[in-house]
This record gives structure tokens, sequence and C-alpha cells, in this order.
């Protein structure tokens, strides 16, 4: 038996993970009691909050990137998209609900990068989830005092002549950045365009590939 | 009055407890004023469930080189925040 003695490695080699059962913190106990309590005084059922739960859960940022391929293919609708960006998403059937949503453009002369210093603020509604980095205490607080380093770590090298633009979600906004076309998409259709775009080209920590 | 775009304001630095939305980074700092977006209730207030009534909402736009005293990559780059109107101190229409 090559793994004897070694209680902590599966028959498979790998290492156990450790279960992730633990007790409930105050908090979701708390949450918890005021759902079931809800649902007893029949504000509402326990299917719509799953309902609502599966809405989220779809939501991906493929639904960006079909904005932003729209913009690329449609100057009228950039347009409405800069000039608001949540009328926009809804103008493509998107059901954002009560989300206030800025396009913010990258040029030639300028590159834009979304953060959350005091919390996690992302534009879900329309992207799905933030990646777990977005989140985290690091990204937040770099982000605005060296944000070109942290490009950098993202393997994005921006040159010192484009203006950075960094924006801080801290109220009731939330923003995807509108990444610059590479030139040699121009012949490419919306739906091939779409699938160029990655969800951190919208969050401004990539560009797309200038060569193909 | 809503504050035109290109308005030279300054952030109130105070302290208080409580859901404060202005970034402690930006409070006493110079900025301009991006855009008004329009009024929006106090999450300061909303956050304890009290009764808020309408603020005009802001994005101002700050200089690296103003927000920070050391090791600025760039001080032409800049950060935009949200920032409610009862936390812009003072402006001029010099611009």
């Amino acid at each position: 038996m090559p793994h004897d003695g070694h209680d902590h490695l599966s028959s498979s080699g790998h290492p156990f993970r450790k279960d992730n059962d633990t007790p409930l913190t105050y908090w979701q106990l708390m949450e918890i009691s005021v759902r079931e309590l809800m649902i007893t005084k029949g504000e509402f059922s326990a299917n719509e909050i799953n309902k609502q739960i599966e809405i989220m859960d779809a939501r991906t940022p493929a639904n960006g990137s079909v904005l932003v391929a729209r913009a690329w293919t449609d100057p009228d609708f950039k347009k409405r998209l800069l000039n608001n960006g949540a009328e926009a998403a809804r103008e493509l059937g998107f059901d954002i609900g009560p989300m206030h949503l800025i396009a913010v453009e990258n040029t030639e002369y300028i590159h834009n990068l979304i953060v959350c210093t005091l919390c996690s603020c992302y534009p879900r509604n329309l992207l799905g989830f933030p990646p777990d980095w977005y989140k985290t205490k690091e990204y937040r607080s770099r982000a605005v005092k060296e944000p070109r380093s942290v490009l950098e770590e993202f393997g994005l090298d921006l040159p010192a002549e484009i203006n950075l633009r960094v924006h801080d979600s801290t109220a009731d906004m939330r923003y995807i950045v509108l990444p610059m076309r590479p030139k040699w998409t121009h012949e490419m259709n919306g739906d091939d365009l779409a699938r160029l775009i990655s969800r951190d080209s919208m969050i401004g920590t990539s560009i797309i590939d200038s060569n193909p | 009055m809503t504050i035109a775009a290109g308005t030279s304001i300054k952030i109130k630095k105070t302290s208080q407890p409580g859901h404060i939305r202005t970034p402690y980074y930006i409070r006493g700092k110079t900025g301009v004023i991006e855009r008004s977006l329009g009024e929006f209730k106090n999450p300061e207030q909303l956050a304890y469930s009290l009764p808020s009534s309408l603020y005009e909402l802001y994005r101002v736009r700050f200089k690296m080189s103003e927000l920070w005293d050391r090791d600025i990559e760039n001080p032409n780059d800049t950060v935009e925040a949200e920032v409610f109107a009862h936390w812009i101190e003072e402006y001029n229409n010099a611009t």
C-alpha cells in the first residue's frame, strides 16, 4: 500500500479537504431566522427565494460581453450606453432590476479600472458574481493607491502616456468598462465579438488582445 | 442647487461612526465634480432604518497627487468616487 500511514491522503493520493460544515455564525443564524419567520408570515414563499437565487446564479459576464459587442458595432447604441448604462442594458432585454450603471470607455489615451474600496459593489445584475480577488482587501486598497502595479500583476503593462482612471463604486452607481475594440476584429460580427470580451476586460484589469 | 461639472470642491474632513460611504482616503481632499447623478437617499440613515431625505450624489475626480503623498506612480492618474452633497464642503465657480 503506497499510502500506508498517510491518513491525511485519500486513496487516490490527494490530500483530503477539510469538511466545511462548521457551526453557524451569528449572522448566518440571523438570516435563517428572519427568512423562516417571513415565510411563516406569508411575506414570500421558500420557492420564491429559491427562484431568486437561481436568477442570480444564472447571471454571467456573457450579458456584459453582448452589451460591449453591441456598443462596438452600433455607434448610436454606444452613445446611449455612455449616456445611461442601465437604460442601454434594459434595451437589450437584460433584467438588471433597479441598478444604476455607468459605462466608462477605454480609448487610445484613457484606461479605466473599477474597484469598490468599501466593500464589493459590482454590477452583479449584469455580470453575475464578482471574482474572489475583487473582494479582497489587497485589491480594494491597492487599486486606488498603486493601480499600475496591480495591473502589471494582471499582466497589463500600461504605458506611462495613457491616463489611468480608477473608479471607486462608493455609493449607488455600478460600473462597466467599455474596452477598446482591436483593429483585427473589424470584420467580425456581434456574436463572435461577444466571445472575445472577457469579464476582466469589463473590470479593467485586462484588455482585449491587440493581435488575433 | 446642483454643483456644475468642472467645479472644484473639497471633501469634508470629519470622522464619525456609522455607515459612511465617503472613504477615508478622500476626506479633506480637493477634487473636481465630474458629473452629478441625481438625488439619492442617504445610506448613513438607511443603514439604520431611519427615514432619509434626498441628497444630490456627485462623481468627484481626484488626482493621485492630491490623494497620496508618497510613491505616486503617475501624478496625472485619477480616482473618481461618488460623494453625497453633505460631504462636499466648499466650492467656487471660478473654474
